[in-house]
């Protein structure tokens, strides 16, 4: 008798609600039940609000089971899931579910299907390809690919891909370097993290493809310490690529090599800045350079060097293997491709959902985040991360492009949505994103080191009701100084959510004194 | 986890120096292998990858995450965070601060360390917490308690999923 398939995520999310322990009682109630079954720990599908989601391969495909907590599994094998028995949790065919289907699965197609250190199921799932096309290219090809695909750093500054990389192949160096930027600090955002622990040898690909493509020989990928089974998944995967000849001396049989080293952040948000990352990297204080010189030609010890964020290499191998127009087909205007999105705070079904570019923040929130978890009206949307903007109601309606988002004073940033019920405080938001930029600041720029704490102390004083009139001139004008005059976007940027929370939420500053103190 | 002893500290230093930017690696092994940097690595780091006692210092002070004391048994990291607020987690530590007098953040004993962190990337299912170094979400106040009191992790994580088949009833 041939073993059934069970397929249980062993992503950090699905892991935080006990998806281990469903493993371990599935295993145990087939054993005492004598059914081979076959237990593959995969990424997750996503479906955030349903893990721990537990699929079975049957004839009809996999079908889905979630939530499922280790009193439920005695249920399922009772109601036969193991051939896609009817159950109260059952969701039928995974992809056949609504917020799967209505998705455009392309940096994500693998995530939550295959085994994610196993060589061989990337490759049966159409991984490698992109790399088989891209060796036999020269640099320069490859290169104009990207270009051509449309593709802008995923990372939230969206600057085009193809530019910084077309930089770094002209320039003349000994060394050239790769580095990832898996500092995935900002709030409510968590796709990177998926892909590193769902589909490991994705980046791997991506990254090999931008070292042939540019000449580098070596690459890094930098994790932030807060995500340690991420950094596990890489590490491993590494060694696999290792093993099999994808990464080394030659790369696939190729005269090139590259080397490819996993590297463990420490609790530094400003690490998420390339420039800080790359001191960091060479071991030293996060301290941000000023720029020029531009990373692509002064980069990693001071050579050139390609710093893109996790989802912008794992694009790559795709548009390789199906041609940059097939990913310049998605999308709208200068925002091409699709961007994977995360809906998370107070939201009913949070989770990843991956879409072209251009449909609205409300589909988002609504469609796929079915409203709040509390079931309150949603009062505001922070966008792309704790240095984005806080959007109200009436501009749910806003496409998510990086364009249409810029010209209502926001950023989409990497992604991220972040809920809030009507239970928020946005002046306790606005303090906070100053107190995050005080405590997070790396202190080398003056407006960021003393405006962050400046700006604690005024929102401080609006809100006890002292001078209102002309604290809030000083919050302006502080405002104004960090954006003009900070060195990069930590200090540059923390006046985004500050901004947006006077313009839209201003009745929340001017509450009676006496009514904060009460609260 | 051992005690602190120059002599093991020396062999981690050696065994890492070769790397590329080999710091953060040595720092995190130090930490990994006794809990915390002791002041007496300062010297040999700086001696083994020829930098100047202050240039490490002034490194391990940038990052949050090393610690010049060794921490509690537990150590729960927990997220404070826009998402994990919109979630509640200020209500989670007020009232942990209510009901046991704890807050993150402050000088820990040989039993607990609480400490802040911002973003675990678990930013659907909040409030989060990395407690011994594993991930719970949806944390409540109960959990919480059971947590600092040293419970089992697997339960805390447990507890979280069936919340959130309460969620989807």
């Amino acid at each position: 008798m041939s073993r059934i398939r069970v397929y249980i995520p062993k992503d950090a999310a699905a892991l935080s609600v006990g998806a281990d322990a469903v493993a371990a009682a599935i295993k145990n109630e087939a054993q005492k039940r004598a059914i081979p079954v076959e237990i593959i720990r995969t990424g997750s599908r996503g479906m955030l609000w349903l893990e721990p989601l537990v699929e079975v391969a049957t004839a009809r495909g996999r079908i889905a089971y979630g939530p499922i907590t280790p009193d439920d599994v005695h249920s399922l094998f009772d109601a036969d899931f193991l051939h896609g028995g009817a159950h109260e949790r059952t969701h039928g065919h995974v992809e056949e579910m609504d917020w799967m289907k209505r998705q455009a699965r392309v940096t994500f197609a693998r995530v939550g299907v295959i085994a994610p250190t196993s060589l061989d199921d990337y490759r049966q799932h159409g991984g490698l390809k992109g790399l088989e096309r891209a060796i036999a290219r020269d640099g320069a090809a490859i290169v104009e690919d990207v270009r051509k695909s449309g593709l802008r750093g995923r990372g939230g500054a969206g600057f085009p891909v193809g530019i910084k990389w077309k930089t770094v192949l002209d320039a003349q160096a000994d060394q050239k370097y790769i580095v990832c930027n898996a500092d995935e600090g900002d709030s409510g955002t968590f796709a990177d993290r998926m892909l590193m622990e769902g589909d490991p040898f994705l980046l791997i690909e991506g990254m090999i493809i931008a070292g042939l493509a540019v000449g580098a020989t070596k690459g890094f990928i930098y994790i932030r310490s807060e995500y340690p089974h991420a950094f596990r998944t890489m590490c491993e995967a590494i060694a696999q690529a290792e093993i099999s000849g994808v990464l080394g001396r030659s790369v696939l049989g190729d005269a090139r090599g590259f080397a490819l080293e996993a590297r463990l952040g420490a609790g530094a948000y400003i690490c998420g800045e390339e420039t800080s990352l790359l001191e960091s990297l060479e071991g030293k204080r996060g301290i941000v350079r000023a720029k020029p010189p531009l990373p692509a030609l002064h980069g990693l010890f001071g050579k050139p060097t390609i710093v893109n964020n996790v989802l912008s290499f794992a694009a790559v191998p795709s548009i390789m293997a199906d041609g940059p127009q097939a990913y310049a087909d998605y999308g709208v205007d200068r925002s091409r491709g699709t961007l994977p999105f995360q809906i998370a705070g107070n939201i009913a079904r949070g989770g990843l959902v991956e879409l072209p570019f251009g449909a609205t923040l409300r589909t988002l929130i609504e469609k796929f985040g079915a409203g709040t978890r509390s079931g309150r009206p949603i009062r505001a949307v922070q966008v792309g991360g704790p240095l984005g903007a806080y959007i109200p109601e009436s501009q749910l309606d806003t496409p998510l492009d990086y364009e249409a988002f810029a010209a209502i004073g926001a950023m989409l940033g990497h992604g991220g949505v972040v809920v809030f019920d009507e239970t928020v405080d946005m002046a306790k938001q606005a303090r906070f994103a100053f107190d995050f930029c005080a405590k997070e600041s790396c202190g080398k720029c003056t407006p960021c080191r003393i405006g962050a704490v400046r700006g604690v102390e005024t929102i401080d004083r609006i809100v006890a009701g002292i001078d209102r009139d002309k604290n809030f001139v000083v919050l302006d004008d502080l405002n104004k100084l960090m954006l003009d005059a900070s060195l990069c976007a930590m200090g540059g940027l923390t006046p985004m959510p500050v901004m947006s929370a006077l313009r839209h939420f201003r009745e929340d500053f001017n509450r009676a004194p006496q009514a904060q103190a009460a609260e | 986890m051992g005690a602190f002893d120059a002599q093991a500290a020396k062999a981690i230093i050696a065994e890492h120096a070769h790397l590329d930017g080999a710091m953060l690696p040595v720092l995190h092994a130090l930490q990994h292998a006794f809990g915390y940097i002791d002041d007496a690595c300062v010297p040999l780091i700086a001696d083994a990858l020829n930098l100047s006692r202050a240039e490490v210092h002034g490194t391990i002070a940038f990052y949050h995450d090393f610690r010049a004391a060794p921490a509690g048994r537990r150590i729960i990291k927990i997220c404070r965070a826009e998402a994990c607020q919109a979630n509640g987690c200020e209500e989670l530590l007020a009232e942990l601060k209510s009901r046991r007098g704890l807050t993150a953040d402050s000088a820990s004993g040989d039993r607990l360390s609480i400490e802040t962190v911002y973003c675990l990337g678990n930013c659907a299912l909040g409030p989060a917490a990395l407690v011994d170094g594993e991930l719970v979400g949806r944390l409540t106040s109960d959990e919480l308690a059971r947590l600092c009191d040293g419970a089992s992790v697997e339960q805390a994580q447990i507890a979280a999923g069936r919340k959130m088949t309460g969620e989807t009833a």
